[in-house]
C-alpha cells in the first residue's frame, strides 16, 4: 500500500511501487485529466505539480511520489491557477484539447514562479508541451495575458 | 481527398431534381439529396441524451424545459471546432441565446446522421460545415417556426407578429413573452413547416461573429471533458495488443507465460489483428505484453527499408503510369521549349501521431451487438464491420461517440482497424467485462496507416517570352483507396484520385498538361493524413512554379497570377496575402520571401512566409501570412484557429519529420524521434480571411498545403537552396 496526497488528500493505494503516477491517478483514483500521451516525458500531457514543481506523471514511480504533495488539473488553484484558466478560455486557445491539461499545468507553474515572463521564459518552460494542433500563438498569448490579469 | 464528391454533392444541392446516386462496390457509398430533416423535442434534461436515435424530426434539436437548447452534431469534434460551428448555424436560424445553446454527439445511426457526401455517417475530408449547412439552418429556421406558432396560438395573434430575438418570442403590441422552453413541449406535437424561409445572410448575428467562444473552452481547460481514454465501465479492464512488427507479418507462436504471471495480468488472447494483453490496469498490460514472446511470419511481410523502396519508385518513374491529366501534347511542347526545368521531389511516410493514441472501449450487449465508447470519425463503416464480427445487425452496434484528442485523418479507416481490433478482443474476452484497447504512442508511431511515401518527377517548359508551355508529371506512391469500399469510386482507370488531386486538376493554365501514376503496392498501410493529396502535389507544383518563375525572369506572385486568370478566388488569396506580407519590400541579406497558392477541400489559399537562413544552414521562419477564401464563415475565431494549427502542423513536418524503415521496420518509435513543432518553433502566423457570401466550405485541412511550399520558396530566396526532397533535413537544411 502506498498513500499519496493528492489534491490535498491522503490516498491509499495497492499499486506496484513502479507503477507510474499517470497510471496510479487514471486507473485508481479515476482523475482522467491529467493525460497519457507518450510515456517517455517527450510531451508533457500528463504533467502534474509535485510540491508545486512541474513533472511528467508518467515518469514519476508512485514510490517517488509518496510523501510529497501532488496537484493535478482537477485540484489546481490559486492566483495562477484562476488567470490562466481564464486566459484559456478568453483566447479560446483549446482545439482538440488533449494537451491542454498538461499545458495549462505548465503555465500555471511558471506564473507562480515568474510573475512578468519573457519569450524566452515561455519557450523555456512550455517546450516540453507538444500540442499536435499546434495551438502554441494561443498559449504563449494566454501566458501573456493571464501575467497581465495577475499583475493587475 | 474528395474535392470531386464535394463538387457533385454541390451540384446536386444546386439542383435538387437531378439528385444522383452513386454506389460503391460494397454498396457502402451512396452520394444522395440532402434531405431537410427538422424539428425538435423537449427533453427534461439535455445532459440525458445518449443512445439510439429518436424518430426523423426530432434528430438535429433538443429544447428543453430549462431553456437548454442542445444541437446533436452529427460530425466528430477533433478539435476542429465543429461542434461550436454547427451549434452556431442552429443557433442562427433559431434566433437563440448563444449562451443557451449546448452541443452533443449525435448517435450513429446511418438514416438520420449520414453525410451527405460519403452517403455513410462520417467525419473527413473537411465536408462538415458544407454538408450541414443547409440541414442545419433549415432545422433552426423549422424548430423557430413551430415555436413562433405555438405562441401565436396561445396568445391568439397572428404568427406575422410574434418576433424572435435572443431566445425571446414575443408579441410587442401586447407585450407578451415566453421563452423557448415554455414553448416547447406544445412545440413539438406540431407537424414541421414543409417550407421554411431563411435567413438573410445581412441579418446574421451569430454566424461570422468573432466574439462567440467554443463550447468546449472550459470543459478541456478544467480536465472535465470525456475523451475515449477517459470512459471508465464499471469492471472494465484493459488490453494492448502486441502487433506484428513487420507490415503484414502474422503470429506464427506465442509463450504467454511470463505475460501471465505479471500481476494484474488476466488473459493472453490471440485475435486476427495479434496477440493481446488483457490487464486489470494500463500499466498491467503494458507489462505483461514486454513479457509476451511472440514469434512473427513475415512471410507477406515487407522486408524491404525506404531507401530500397525509393530505388524501386525510382526504377517505376522511368517508365509511362496510368494518365491521370492529358491536355495537348506536353512531350512535342516539351522538346520545342525555349527553357526546360525538371526536378524530382521526395515526400516520406508520415504519421498522424494525434496527442490522444487510439483506444476504445467496448462492451458486449446481453442481447446481442456490443456498445461502443470511442472518438469516432466514421460511425458508418464501424457500425458494419463490428456487426459483421458479431454477428449482428448494423443497428445493434451502439456507438457512443466521444471527444476525440486530434485525429488529422487517423480515426477515419475504410476497415475501422483499431475499432476492430476493439471488438475482437471483447469477443474473445467472452463479454466478462467491458474491454478498453489503448495503443501506446510506441504502437502509433509504428503502427502504420501513413501518409504514403511520394516520388513525383516533373519537367516543365517555357516558351521564349518565359510563358508555361509545357507540364509533364510522374507520380509515384502507394494508393489506399485500393481494396476498401471507396475504390470503386475513388479508383478510376488505376488512377486514385487521391494520389493525383492537386496535380492532375492544376490550376495554372498550361495549355500542354500531362500527369500519370504508379501506384506500387505494399503490406505497408496507408491513409489519408490532413488535406490528402495535397500534402505532396501541391508542394511540387508550387515549388516548381517558383523555379519557373525564376527561370523566366518574373516575379513569383507576378508569374502565378498571370496563369490564374480564370481563378478569381485564387487570384483573390495571392493578392491579399502578398499584400499584406508586403510582398516586393526588400528584405536584408540572408531573408527571404516565398509565396504558394493552392485549391483543396473547394478553399482557397495563399502562403507567404518570411524566413532566415544563416551560414550554417539553420532556418528560421521569422513570419508567416495566410490569406484564406472559405465562402461565408461561421466561426472567425475557429477559422483562424484551423488555418493557425494547419500552418504549424504543415511546417513542423516539412522541417524534420519521416517515418523510416529498415529491413521492414520502423526506425523511429515515439515522440523523440519523431520529433513534433514546439511551441518555441511555432511561428508568429497572421491569417486574413476574405469577406465572401458564397457556401461555407472547409478550412480543417486546407491550411496545410501552401505552408511548407512558401516557406521552401523563401528557403530559396534567402539562400538559392531548393529543398526537393522532405523534409528539408534531407535537403540539408537543419
Amino acid at each position: 500500500m502506498i498513500r499519496l496526497n493528492i489534491n490535498g488528500q491522503d490516498r491509499d493505494v495497492d499499486v506496484p511501487g513502479d507503477m507510474p503516477l499517470l497510471w496510479v491517478l487514471r486507473d485508481e483514483l479515476n482523475l482522467t485529466g491529467t493525460k497519457f500521451g507518450c510515456g517517455i516525458a517527450q510531451c508533457g500531457a500528463c504533467t502534474v505539480h509535485m510540491d508545486g514543481t512541474p513533472v511528467r506523471a508518467c515518469q514519476t514511480p508512485a514510490e517517488t511520489a509518496a510523501g510529497t504533495r501532488i496537484t493535478t488539473i482537477e485540484g489546481v488553484s490559486g492566483k495562477a491557477a484562476e488567470a490562466v484558466q481564464a486566459a484559456w478560455r478568453t483566447l479560446d486557445v483549446v482545439q482538440c484539447g488533449y494537451c491542454q491539461s498538461g499545458q495549462i499545468m505548465s503555465a500555471v507553474a511558471l506564473l507562480t514562479d515568474n510573475r512578468n515572463p519573457t519569450d524566452d521564459d515561455i519557450d523555456a518552460a512550455m517546450d516540453g508541451n507538444v500540442c499536435r494542433c499546434a495551438t502554441y500563438p494561443r498559449i504563449r498569448a494566454a501566458i501573456k495575458d493571464a501575467a497581465k490579469a495577475m499583475g493587475a | 481527398m474528395l474535392n470531386q464528391l464535394i463538387k457533385q454533392a454541390a451540384a446536386d444541392v444546386a439542383a435538387p431534381s437531378r439528385r444522383g446516386f452513386l454506389k460503391g462496390a460494397g454498396g457502402a457509398l451512396v452520394l444522395g439529396a440532402m434531405l431537410p430533416r427538422t424539428g425538435f423535442a423537449t427533453e427534461a434534461a439535455a445532459s440525458k441524451i445518449v443512445g439510439p436515435a429518436d424518430p426523423r424530426p426530432q434528430a438535429f434539436i433538443r429544447i428543453a424545459a430549462d431553456d437548454t437548447v442542445t444541437v446533436l452534431v452529427k460530425h466528430l469534434d477533433k478539435g476542429q471546432g465543429i461542434m461550436t460551428g454547427l451549434t452556431t448555424i442552429v443557433a442562427e436560424e433559431l434566433d437563440a441565446d448563444w449562451a443557451q445553446m449546448r452541443g452533443a454527439f449525435a448517435p450513429a445511426d446511418g438514416a438520420l446522421y449520414a453525410n451527405h457526401f460519403f452517403g455513410i455517417q462520417g467525419t473527413g475530408g473537411s465536408t462538415a460545415v458544407a454538408n450541414s449547412w443547409d440541414e442545419l439552418r433549415m432545422a433552426g429556421a423549422a424548430a423557430r417556426a413551430m415555436l413562433v406558432a405555438t405562441a401565436a396560438a396561445r396568445w391568439s395573434v397572428p404568427a406575422s407578429s410574434v418576433t424572435v430575438e435572443r431566445g425571446l418570442v414575443r408579441h410587442a403590441a401586447s407585450n407578451r413573452s415566453a421563452r423557448f422552453g415554455a414553448l416547447a413541449e406544445d412545440a413539438a406535437k406540431l407537424p414541421v413547416p414543409q417550407t421554411v424561409a431563411l435567413k438573410d445572410p445581412k441579418a446574421y448575428t451569430l454566424i461570422g461573429n468573432p466574439s462567440l467562444h467554443r463550447l468546449d473552452h472550459v470543459s478541456k481547460t478544467d480536465g472535465t471533458a470525456i475523451f475515449a481514454m477517459d470512459i471508465r465501465r464499471p469492471g472494465q479492464v484493459t488490453a494492448v495488443l502486441a502487433r506484428s512488427p513487420r507490415f503484414g507479418g502474422t503470429v506464427k507462436a506465442v509463450d504467454a507465460a511470463a505475460a501471465k504471471r505479471v500481476p494484474g495480468v488476466l488473459e493472453v488472447l490471440t485475435v486476427p489483428m495479434g496477440v493481446a494483453v488483457v490487464a486489470r490496469n494500463t500499466w498491467a498490460a503494458m507489462k505483461g505484453r514486454e513479457a509476451l514472446t511472440v514469434e512473427w511470419d513475415d512471410a507477406g511481410a515487407e522486408m524491404r527499408g525506404t531507401e530500397e523502396m525509393l530505388a524501386d519508385y525510382r526504377k517505376l518513374a522511368e517508365r509511362p503510369g496510368n494518365v491521370a491529366a492529358d491536355t495537348g501534347d506536353a512531350a512535342k511542347a516539351l522538346a520545342g521549349a525555349a527553357k526546360v526545368v525538371e526536378a524530382e521531389f521526395v515526400f516520406p511516410y508520415l504519421a498522424h501521431a494525434p496527442m490522444e493514441p487510439l483506444n476504445a472501449t467496448v462492451e458486449l450487449n446481453p442481447e446481442g451487438g456490443c456498445t461502443i465508447w470511442a472518438g469516432s470519425q466514421f460511425q458508418g463503416v464501424e457500425q458494419k464491420v463490428a456487426a459483421a464480427m458479431l454477428g449482428c445487425k448494423p443497428e445493434q452496434v451502439v456507438i457512443n461517440t466521444v471527444w476525440a484528442g486530434g485525429s488529422f485523418g487517423r480515426r477515419a479507416t475504410p476497415d475501422a482497424d483499431y475499432i476492430a481490433e476493439a471488438v475482437a478482443i471483447a469477443k474473445a474476452y467472452g463479454g466478462k467485462a467491458p474491454v478498453h484497447l489503448v495503443w501506446t504512442r510506441e504502437d502509433d508511431i509504428r503502427g502504420g496507416r501513413y501518409r504514403p511515401l511520394f516520388l513525383h518527377r516533373v519537367k516543365a517548359g517555357l516558351d521564349a517570352g518565359g510563358r508555361l508551355v509545357a507540364w509533364q508529371q510522374r507520380i509515384v506512391g502507394q494508393s489506399f483507396m485500393g481494396g476498401t469500399p471507396f475504390e470503386a469510386f475513388m479508383v478510376k482507370n488505376g488512377v486514385d484520385a487521391t494520389s493525383v488531386e492537386g496535380a492532375s486538376d492544376m490550376a495554372y493554365a498550361v495549355p500542354n498538361l500531362h500527369v500519370d501514376l504508379h501506384s506500387p503496392p505494399s503490406p505497408v498501410t496507408t491513409l489519408w493524413w490532413r488535406s490528402v493529396g495535397h500534402t505532396h502535389t501541391a508542394y511540387a507544383k508550387e515549388v516548381m512554379i517558383d523555379e519557373l518563375a525564376a527561370a523566366a525572369g518574373k516575379d513569383p506572385v507576378a508569374f502565378r497570377l498571370e496563369m490564374l486568370k480564370d481563378h478569381p478566388r485564387l487570384q483573390g488569396v495571392l493578392k491579399l496575402a502578398a499584400e499584406k506580407a508586403g510582398w516586393g519590400q526588400a528584405l536584408p541579406k540572408g531573408k527571404g520571401r516565398g509565396v504558394a497558392v493552392h485549391e483543396s477541400f473547394s478553399s482557397f489559399v495563399a502562403h507567404v512566409a518570411e524566413v532566415s537562413v544563416d551560414e550554417q544552414g539553420r532556418v528560421t521562419i521569422d513570419r508567416v501570412v495566410c490569406a484564406v477564401d472559405c465562402g461565408q464563415v461561421v466561426n472567425p475565431n475557429v477559422v483562424e484557429a484551423q488555418i493557425s494549427g494547419g500552418t504549424g502542423w504543415a511546417i513542423g513536418h516539412a522541417l524534420r519529420d519521416e517515418i523510416t524503415l529498415t529491413g521492414g521496420l520502423v526506425d523511429q518509435s515515439n515522440f523523440d524521434g519523431y520529433q513534433p513543432l514546439r511551441n518555441s518553433e511555432m511561428p508568429p502566423v497572421e491569417v486574413h480571411v476574405i469577406p465572401s457570401a458564397e457556401r461555407p466550405t472547409g478550412v480543417g485541412e486546407p491550411g496545410v498545403p501552401t505552408a511548407a511550399p512558401a516557406v521552401a520558396n523563401a528557403v530559396f530566396a534567402a539562400s538559392g537552396k531548393r529543398l526537393h526532397h522532405l523534409p528539408f533535413t534531407r535537403s540539408g537544411m537543419v
